[in-house]
């Protein structure tokens, strides 16, 4: 699966009982969310940072962005915003996002019932100490009607290089919206996908029980890996050449490129990827991993030290592909 | 027209594309359409998001009108500004605009009725509210269809929860 499926996340949407949503909150009462959900991640034991985003430099806030520790919007107003993140940044907590909560757990690979069993067990621990907003009949309050219910938006990203050059990609981004659930490129929009990352996850949020949610973005998954791997074969069999050219050259390329914008080393790293999914490559996919968020602007901005104008964020960038991809002898 | 893509909201972006050399018409609904990746309508999600449930707040009519100026008792939340902001106000508003929310949690969502997780510690009398709500329809729908011996069970069934809660 890991030659399809990049990473699962599972989001729980919550809000404290008798508080207003974060939007309509006083400083005062924006900031007794925090200090009530900092004190239940306490109740957690160690291995937890709790940081009020105010506090952090902007090109650390970025970072987190990219990391999808918080949202853009909480990059924007950190005033009353809040992260509590597990060490090992597999489990985390926005505070004061949209609702008071978005608890988060991630995984690398197909982990859709992993990581919602690890969200819905954290879950379990906040409301030892918490009150969350809950009726039996719409069951967990959110500020947008959209996440009302289970809270819970699952989701998986799909790296699909197969099916975005053999064309097949269009009639999945058709299809998915009419089983429930929504596609999105995870940079960029529809098929102009940057990097070929999807990120496919559920709409509905009331009426059904989480385990149904899991279990259909499962069968999803399933069948876009098997449609993935289809169109491989078919690359395979009908052009192989070619195919070998383009991951050859796209490695020819970063390991020599001296300027990369992001949206060409997203491409290039993506027919890497493609070519280590295939077999045709020798780089270790975690590499192509670490390199897809390393060369992100914050990222760079953060290792160089200071903010980075256009020319030199590309140098940077091309800089740290090639000296990761010499340090792994390729 | 209704969209082609999920065949339930009526199509309001109308593409003609030219693919392989045949022409081709697509009817979509704005939301199809911007996640089909056919047209960019607006860059940001959020936004269309907002947008679409402004317009599932605005569909309502005359009646609607009034709520706009509505205000939630709890935390002074106007009906109207969901319109602009596609968020509430506080947990309460769910309860003071139930009339206006349960058409759209009806579109959005196709049911009003929460399946799911219930919260750990106080879940054990939402789980029996839930089962007692079950057995009242069983019975009703038991009794409707003249199934006697099942209505009786059912009613057993209901007495002895309903005992059990004190």
């Amino acid at each position: 699966m890991a030659d399809v499926v990049v990473s699962s996340r599972a989001r729980l949407a919550r809000n404290l009982d008798g508080v207003a949503f974060p939007d309509r909150l006083t400083s005062e009462l924006a900031d007794g969310v925090l200090r009530r959900v900092h004190s239940a991640v306490d109740a957690f034991g160690g291995g937890w940072s709790f940081v009020r985003l105010a506090e952090l430099e902007p090109v650390d806030r970025q970072v987190l962005v990219e990391k999808h520790l918080i949202s853009p919007q909480q990059m924007q107003e950190p005033q009353r915003a809040a992260l509590a993140v597990r060490d090992d940044e597999g489990l985390s907590l926005m505070v004061n996002e949209e609702d008071h909560l978005r608890l988060q757990a991630f995984q690398p690979g197909l982990s859709v019932r992993e990581t919602l069993a690890e969200a819905l067990a954290a879950d379990d621990r906040l409301e030892e100490t918490l009150d969350f907003s809950f009726t039996p009949e719409l069951g967990y309050l959110t500020a947008c009607p959209t996440n009302v219910g289970t809270g819970l938006r699952l989701s998986v990203m799909l790296h699909l290089g197969g099916l975005v050059r053999t064309r097949g990609i269009a009639q999945l981004l058709q299809v998915l919206p009419k089983l429930g659930l929504a596609v999105r490129g995870l940079y960029g929009e529809g098929t102009e996908a940057a990097g070929d990352l999807f990120q496919v996850s559920n709409q509905i949020t009331l009426g059904q029980a989480e385990e149904e949610v899991a279990a259909s973005i499962e069968r999803a998954a399933q069948q876009i890996i098997d449609q993935e791997r289809a169109a491989r074969r078919m690359l395979k069999d009908q052009a192989l050449a070619q195919t070998r050219d383009r991951v050859h050259r796209a490695l020819g390329v970063l390991r020599y490129a001296q300027l990369l914008s992001g949206q060409e080393a997203m491409q290039l790293l993506s027919e890497v990827r493609l070519g280590v999914e295939m077999g045709l490559l020798q780089v270790s996919p975690e590499v192509v991993n670490e390199l897809l968020v390393m060369t992100l602007p914050g990222f760079l901005a953060r290792t160089m030290g200071h903010e980075l104008q256009a020319l030199e964020e590309r140098g940077a960038r091309a800089r740290t592909i090639r000296e990761r991809l010499q340090k792994e002898g390729v | 027209m209704q969209c082609q893509s999920c065949g339930i909201r009526p199509a309001t972006v109308h593409l003609t594309r030219i693919v392989d050399g045949q022409v081709e018409q697509a009817h979509l609904c704005a939301q199809c359409a911007q996640e089909s990746g056919e047209i960019a309508m607006l860059a940001d999600p959020a936004a269309l998001l907002q947008s679409l449930l402004a317009n599932f707040a605005g569909a309502g009519g005359p009646e609607l009108q009034t709520t706009q100026q509505t205000v939630c008792p709890t935390c002074g939340f106007r009906f109207g500004e969901f319109r602009t902001t596609g968020r509430l106000g506080c947990p309460d508003c769910y309860e003071h605009f139930r009339a206006e929310l349960e058409p759209m949690l009806r579109r959005l969502h196709g049911t009003t009725e929460h399946r799911g997780k219930l919260p750990r510690r106080r879940g054990g009398a939402f789980e029996r509210d839930r089962r007692l709500g079950a057995l009242r329809k069983d019975l009703q729908q038991a009794v409707a269809r003249e199934e006697y011996e099942e209505a009786a069970r059912l009613r057993d069934e209901l007495r002895r929860l309903e005992a059990e809660g004190g």
